[in-house]
């Protein structure tokens, strides 16, 4: 492990059998400090950094979360946030002088109101479990995470979590109304509210995305949609990448945003179809999942539309869906490429950048060019859509040397992402993965004013300490200071 | 008035010390409490900056007026992800001259933000310079970004208070292809909200949905031809001409007069309660009843805030707006929570204006 994190402070670890005490007063069933048990919650979804925490506790009330923040508040204690632990950026490594806060007993949807179409559900619910709430009045949550079956709602908010859907139906911002929010001096606040953009700062736009840094929520108010009367997918083969790409920019052209653009290249074709087997074409480059959802008169139209296009893009292979197990089918191998991978190798690392959609080819040739001098093998899974590119780095942790070059070699990847225009991180989060590339895309400037709404929340800096920012700066001191002209460590880089 | 041309300009205009009011195209400067404040024009920072319709990003100066934007997209058969709201109308303004960079700030979004989401929904990335005088960056020009805070979405809505947008980066879409308004004649209030819960309940992706007492109820579809006659067929009432229907949607914004006018944001089953409590006040019914204009004399605010809803005095006389505050007020902890975070970009405070 390659990671720095901030040094534990011994006095706080001398002082876990009363806090453990402590804790224990306020939640009598709920404290773990047993070393074997404290050992499950060692790492989140990026298994390759682990620390089990000093002390886990895991509540069931607001009152409890705010009465177990206020007493690490008053005692100078860390605490790490933790909703099911499928973050993919180390959102949720514990720290060894650290809390664990687990949401997991926040398992209830408390309220759901058809006709003003939200649903108010705890923190620890799960993605698919909001759906299942309410499909049965016709309705859906919009973002789905591959991880829905496993993934929280609080994560969710955490990490402003995507999926296939979030081209035509947005992140997690813009699918929540409100969150209640406790801080860690233990004030309990209700951000956003129940109506459509509510006074004053969007300060739930700010909590969303932020990571478990600026509060622990502890209820979610989310938007709930009709479910569309219809969906279809196409499945298009193309023998180069190129063709694939220009079909991509050819249908937004055409002004259609379907509800899903998926592509995947031939290392990832093979692995998801040798694992589930659906009749993915072999002999191509790249392969394009479109998805069209709404009346069937729309569907039936744009799939018209689309293979038209596709056709003159080159594609050689095209299938349209004509029922529903067989446009589920079309989806089996996108949505199971991640296990699928992990068949052809010991260990992935998933990789998350954006990038401006049209320089794909390129970023292709250039990520297979980097997997020869890393000589380590990739797949990449794209939202080809909106330019949200997954690299799946194989690499086997039993062999020395493999982990840290695949770590090179993800860094290399998200270089190459800002380079070209496009970002780090598209759904998965900074964490503890990209906070030391953070410098590429923003100057000390820039990080010190989003550093300082951190200190608006959470002053002494101790909830999820180490994530997300590269250099750890006291609140005093960021007030103090003037970075004039934003020095950098990437001079050479071109910024926004 | 400083116009300053640069980023460097308001860099040291804001070192300087001093307290400013920004100021786009002048179609929000009767909002808010009457106030001294040096103003600072933005109309030194316009123009486009990279528009790349392939990748529906747009980047532009904040002083770039909407109706050059809204021309520039429209010329590639591209509309702005959002439905921006142009205040200047209301104010007796000629429409179009709000800048850009006002209608993010200010954070308003118009008709059809019940299917396209609002405002803050669609800023990808900004420049700008707080009020410690330094250049920051927030987001980025793509359309898919979860790197660091998002500080586009609290930039937009801060009405100027966090800092000076200098350049923003909008996500843009494909305009649509047909428009249709289903337009049902003679409903009340009540059955005017059952009409449009019951259009939004159903998968229908009902662009718009607005009551405006004596015209009538209108439905808003948009998209690809078959598309949209398929779903105008499952609605009730009978389908506008394009140009008819572009006039409802005209209507459904409030005229310019000397009224008092309100903006009541509210859970659309409240709408009802909320109407029939301020029986003298001119309505008109928005966003499925989840927003209602109010013109004229009443306690707005109390009703509003009765129904779980939020009230803004958007137009008022100047002593009235000396009395009232425009924004719905807060709880104390989120009031305490905001100024902490305004403290944050704005330490002495040169963006405090009084206005809210």
């Amino acid at each position: 492990m390659t990671l720095c994190m901030p040094p534990p402070d011994q006095a706080v670890i001398a002082r876990r059998a009363a806090i453990a005490a402590a804790l224990r007063a306020i939640v009598p069933d709920g404290v773990i400090d047993e070393p074997t048990v404290l050992k499950a919650y060692e790492s989140d979804g990026l298994t390759a950094y682990r620390q089990p925490p000093m002390l886990a506790v895991l509540p069931e009330t607001t009152a409890q979360v705010a009465a177990i923040l206020r007493y690490c508040q008053a005692e100078g204690v860390k605490v790490v946030p933790r909703g099911s632990g499928t973050s993919l950026s180390g959102g949720a490594l514990p720290l060894a002088d650290a809390v664990l806060l687990g949401m997991a007993k926040f398992n209830r949807v408390l309220e759901v109101d058809y006709d003003d179409r939200f649903a108010v559900v705890q923190p620890g619910v799960t993605n698919l479990a909001v759906t299942q709430a309410v499909e049965a009045a016709g309705f859906y949550y919009a973002p789905d995470p591959s991880s829905q079956i496993a993934c929280s709602i609080g994560g969710n908010v955490a990490e402003n979590s995507g999926g296939v859907h979030c081209l035509k139906y947005g992140l997690t911002t813009n699918n929540v109304l409100g969150v209640e929010l406790v801080m860690m001096d233990g004030e309990i606040v209700r951000l956003g509210s129940r109506h459509l953009d509510p006074a004053g700062l969007d300060l739930l736009g700010l909590v969303v995305g932020s990571e478990g840094l600026l509060g622990v929520v502890t209820e979610v108010t989310v938007r709930i949609l009709p479910k569309p009367q219809t969906a279809k997918a196409l499945l298009l083969g193309f023998s180069t990448v190129e063709g694939a790409g220009a079909c991509v920019a050819g249908v937004i052209a055409a002004g259609i945003i379907p509800a899903g653009m998926e592509m995947m290249d031939r290392p990832a074709i093979h692995a998801a179809e040798a694992f589930v087997r659906v009749g993915y074409p072999l002999d191509v480059d790249a392969l394009l999942i479109v998805e069209l959802d709404g009346p069937a008169a729309e569907c039936d139209h744009l799939a018209a539309e689309v293979e038209a296009i596709a056709t003159a893009n080159g594609a050689v292979s095209c299938r349209v869906s004509t029922s529903e197990a067989e446009r589920l089918a079309f989806w089996a191998g996108r949505k199971a490429a991640f296990p699928a991978v992990s068949r052809i190798a010991p260990d992935y690392y998933c990789m998350d950048g954006t990038i401006p959609r049209r320089r794909l080819p390129d970023v292709l040739t250039r990520i297979s060019e980097l997997a020869v001098q890393h000589e380590l093998g990739v797949a990449n899974v794209f939202h080809a859509g909106d330019g949200n590119l997954h690299p799946l780095i194989l690499y086997d942790a039993n062999q020395p040397g493999q982990l840290e070059r695949a770590e090179a070699f993800g860094e290399d990847i998200l270089r190459l992402c800002v380079e070209v225009g496009g970002v780090l991180t598209g759904e998965h989060g900074v964490g503890v993965e990209k906070r030391d590339l953070m410098p590429l895309m923003f100057n000390e400037t820039d990080l010190a004013h989003q550093q300082r709404v951190k200190c608006a929340f959470d002053p002494d800096l101790l909830l999820n300490p180490g994530k997300v920012f590269p250099t750890l700066h006291r609140c005093a001191e960021l007030g103090r200071m003037h970075v004039h002209g934003g020095a950098t460590r990437f001079p050479d880089i071109p910024r926004f | 008035m400083h116009t300053p041309n640069s980023v460097q300009d308001l860099c040291d205009l804001f070192r300087a010390g001093g307290t400013f009011e920004i100021r786009g195209g002048g179609s929000k400067a009767e909002i808010g409490a009457p106030r001294e404040a040096q103003l600072v024009s933005t109309a030194g920072l316009a123009g486009v900056i990279d528009y790349d319709p392939a990748e529906l990003v747009l980047t532009v100066g904040a002083g770039t007026p909407l109706a050059e934007i809204q021309a520039l997209v429209a010329s590639e058969n591209q509309m702005l992800a959002f439905d921006p709201f142009d205040h200047g109308p209301l104010f007796g303004r000629p429409a179009g001259a709000a800048t850009i960079g006002g209608v993010i700030a200010a954070g308003v979004s118009g008709s059809q933000r019940l299917a396209l989401g609002a405002a803050r929904d669609h800023l990808l990335g900004f420049e700008a310079v707080s009020g410690r005088g330094e250049r920051f960056i927030g987001g980025a020009r793509v359309v898919k970004n979860v790197t660091g805070y998002d500080l586009p979405k609290v930039m937009a809505g801060s009405w100027g208070r966090l800092g000076v947008m200098t350049q923003l980066t909008l996500k843009i879409l494909p305009a649509p292809r047909v428009r249709a308004t289903m337009l049902v004649e003679g409903l009340d209030v009540a059955a005017a909200v059952a009409a449009m819960t019951a259009a939004l309940r159903a998968p229908l992706e009902v662009a718009a949905a607005a009551h405006l007492p004596g015209i009538g109820t209108g439905l808003r579809l948009q998209g690809f031809g078959p598309s949209v006659d398929a779903r105008a067929a499952q609605l009730p009432g009978h389908r506008l001409s394009e140009t008819e229907g572009d006039a409802f949607w005209q209507a459904a914004l409030p005229p310019a007069d000397d009224r008092p006018l309100w903006r009541v944001h509210c859970q659309p089953s409240a709408a009802l309660a909320i109407v029939a409590a301020l029986p003298d006040l001119e309505t008109r019914l928005d966003w499925g009843g989840g927003l209602i204009w109010l013109a004229g004399e009443g306690d707005v605010r109390a009703v509003a805030a009765m129904y779980g809803g939020q009230a803004m005095l958007v137009r008022a006389p100047e002593a009235m707006r000396a009395a009232i505050p425009c924004e719905h007020p807060q709880p104390a902890g989120v009031a305490a929570l905001s100024v902490r975070v305004r403290r944050a970009f704005d330490p002495a405070g040169i963006f405090e204006t009084g206005r809210f």
